[in-house]
């Protein structure tokens, strides 16, 4: 099993935003987690990926059987930890190329491994950019600065090609898309995975669910996730909306 | 004896050794007798607001040092940028050390302010330009006092100078603490074209204070590329007093790169005496413990169609002080004129200080001036980001810190220099990146 949570609470500056949340995700697997706003979607995502700001007050997160929630953000990076940000940021003075070329060897560094030779990065670089449809340019420019909706979310789809993360997690990365980027982006995803990986999609929307596929689709609502199925019901909740699930929970 | 008395009394020996009947004894007289009147700054000075020199000043002097410390030549060579062919003026202890120097006097003159200021050869050069824009200030005046020793660099017309040249001050000050008055002279004639790098290195854990006075004079069309190389130890103080001459179609630009010392204060002065000038100002202060770093820049815009532009950028971590007083004059002659100033500081922990002053005073109307100056912290959400990517925090930070200083190193036209400044940056923040950006 690569992601385990277990009757997870947590608190943002003192207002409880996850109430005993519980997910499982095996090696191969595609979940989507859809939700309201405010449901705490993104909370999840930042908490599995160790932002400082989220408290932790109960429960347990185990990646690859380990407890991770002690784990500094780089350190859960090392264990193969990927987010994919809803708004990436903007790092004016330091170019794609060289942002990628420091993320891998200090992961490498990390795992005791020495810096990637440079033609093997240069191959591996030129190689995933072709995958995302990347033009060579755009990776001297400065990350993300100045960058569209659709070029970030490319960029960050990129760089997880680069990193080769145990668990990627996609928050809202169909926002700011259009059609023709949404399949380059999804496409990638697609290509990355492999039964060793598993990926999380959390979204708004069905529309990313026609190319990324999901093996489970679950619905979070008020901190706790309120329903899991398959890949239809992600249908049904784009037809029918949330509300129906809200009456189902009341009665 | 308090250092002034002192000083004002060693002044007698000081003269004897001198030529009395000379010009220049006169203009060092006439400095001292400035001096004596107006003594060491105090904070009550506007100019001096933010920066005391009392703590360094009750230090007890050696005002002519002359005991010859033995140091290893081979290991100072450091301090120098060896990975360039160049022209080198070394110093130790105010002497002329020619094992670590290479003048020159073929078609150009790169030699000693001693020899230009007794030599006949040299007089009219001397006359035409000595002490002519230095201000009769306070540390100026003293230094001009006992003017002696330093760099004399001639560039006739048309001379494209081939090799950066270096001036590099070292202080052995092995028993005491010690005080220099370093004072050079940079006259470039027109279409002539240099690059100068300077630095001030003490070698001794003993007080050092180095009062530098510089003047330089950029003649029409000239180009001169000037960098400041600050990365004195602790107990190292220094005030640099630059004035800058500018005629007609030159471009004149000093990076002062400040990441080491006590007390640095750069009064750096430009004048533009012409028109279609650039002056060009960067810098970038990276400090610690208690470090000060103190920035005060003056651009006189006199004539029309000229232009200047300041990047200043400050990164102060533990109880480090800063201060950015940057003064922009634009004289009522002086339509079109184009005075861009910028100060952006990053503060990296809670007890860091900086006084940040923009001074813009404007007597024409048809102008663009601009000036921003921010104070901020690093943003955590892009050390997340990066974190998330697998970059630990203090290489995240430091990485960040690189690309905010980052604009100031784009102008840095000698490789080897921003490769030296890109590694004491590396050094500074304690790690190691891995590319140069």
């Amino acid at each position: 099993m690569i992601l385990k949570i277990n009757n997870l609470h947590s608190e943002v500056a003192g207002k409880s935003i996850l109430k005993g949340l519980n997910i499982e995700v095996n090696a191969g697997e595609v979940h989507a987690i859809m939700g309201p706003n405010g449901a705490g979607k993104s909370t999840l995502a930042n908490i599995i990926a160790g932002r400082e700001d989220y408290e932790i007050t109960e429960g347990i997160i185990e990646l690859n059987g380990e407890d991770i929630s002690e784990l500094t953000p780089e350190e859960r990076a090392h264990a193969g930890v990927f987010l994919s940000f809803q708004y990436p940021v903007e790092i004016p003075g330091v170019s794609v190329t060289n942002f990628i070329k420091t993320a891998i060897n200090e992961t490498r560094k990390a795992r005791g491994l020495e810096d990637m030779p440079a033609k093997d990065m240069l191959q591996k670089i030129r190689e995933k950019s072709e995958l995302l449809e990347i033009d060579r340019k755009f990776l001297s420019r400065s990350l993300n600065e100045g960058f569209s909706g659709g070029e970030k979310k490319r960029n960050e789809i990129f760089q997880m090609a680069m990193l080769e993360p145990k668990l990627a997690i996609l928050d809202e990365t169909d926002s700011g898309l259009d059609i023709d980027a949404l399949r380059i982006v999804a496409n990638g995803v697609n290509k990355l995975k492999s039964k060793d990986n598993a990926v999380i999609v959390i979204t708004h929307y069905q529309r990313l669910l026609d190319y990324i596929v999901p093996d489970f689709v679950h619905v979070l609502y008020d901190g706790k996730i309120v329903k899991t199925g398959d890949a239809s019901l992600a249908l049904e909740l784009e037809a029918k909306g949330y509300d129906w699930i809200k009456q189902e929970l009341v009665s | 004896m308090e250092l002034k008395d002192k000083i004002l009394s060693s002044y007698v020996a000081f003269e004897n050794d001198m030529d009395m009947n000379s010009d220049i004894h006169e203009i060092r007289t006439k400095a001292l007798e400035n001096f004596e009147k107006l003594g060491f700054p105090s904070k009550k000075l506007e100019a001096w607001k933010y920066t005391s020199l009392n703590v360094i000043l009750k230090n007890d002097y050696c005002l002519f040092p002359n005991k010859e410390t033995p140091i290893d030549l081979a290991n100072v060579k450091k301090y120098l940028i060896q990975e360039i062919d160049s022209y080198k003026v070394v110093f130790i202890d105010g002497k002329y050390n020619s094992f670590l120097s290479e003048t020159t006097h073929d078609t150009i003159d790169v030699c000693l302010m001693s020899a230009a200021l007794t030599k006949p050869k040299y007089k009219i050069v001397i006359e035409n330009y000595f002490n002519k824009i230095a201000k009769q200030d306070n540390l100026t005046s003293l230094n001009t006092a006992f003017a002696k020793e330093g760099v004399y660099i001639y560039i006739p017309k048309n001379v494209e100078v081939q090799k950066p040249i270096q001036i590099v001050n070292f202080t052995t000050g092995a028993e005491i603490a010690t005080m220099m008055q370093p004072r050079n002279l940079i006259v470039v004639e027109e279409n002539a074209h240099v690059q100068i790098i300077e630095r001030h290195q003490s070698l001794t854990s003993n007080a050092v204070l180095s009062n530098v006075v510089t003047e330089v004079f950029a003649a029409r069309n000239t180009t001169i590329d000037y960098y400041k190389i600050q990365n004195d130890n602790l107990n190292a103080s220094l005030v640099d007093n630059t004035y800058i001459e500018q005629k007609t179609n030159s471009e004149v630009s000093v990076h002062t790169f400040s990441f080491g010392g006590n007390i640095t204060r750069n009064n750096l002065n430009f004048y533009q005496r012409g028109e279609h000038i650039n002056s060009i100002l960067k810098g970038i202060t990276i400090i610690e413990e208690k470090q000060h770093v103190d920035h005060h820049t003056l651009v006189h815009h006199i004539e029309p169609n000229c232009e200047s532009h300041q990047d200043y950028k400050g990164i102060y971590d533990e109880r480090s002080t800063g201060v950015f007083n940057g003064k922009v004059v634009v004289e009522k002659e002086a339509q079109k004129t184009n005075a861009y100033q910028q100060n952006n500081n990053v503060l990296v922990s809670d007890k860091a200080t900086v006084n940040a002053k923009p001074q813009l005073e404007i007597f024409a109307d048809d102008v663009k001036c601009s000036h921003g100056c921010t104070i901020g912290q690093l943003d955590d959400d892009a050390l997340f980001y990066m974190q998330q990517r697998g970059i630990p925090k203090k290489e995240g930070k430091a990485l960040l810190m690189y690309a905010f200083a980052n604009t100031v190193l784009d102008s840095v036209k000698i490789p080897e220099v921003k490769k030296r400044i890109t590694k004491l940056i590396a050094q500074k923040l304690k790690v190691n990146i891995g590319f140069d950006l």
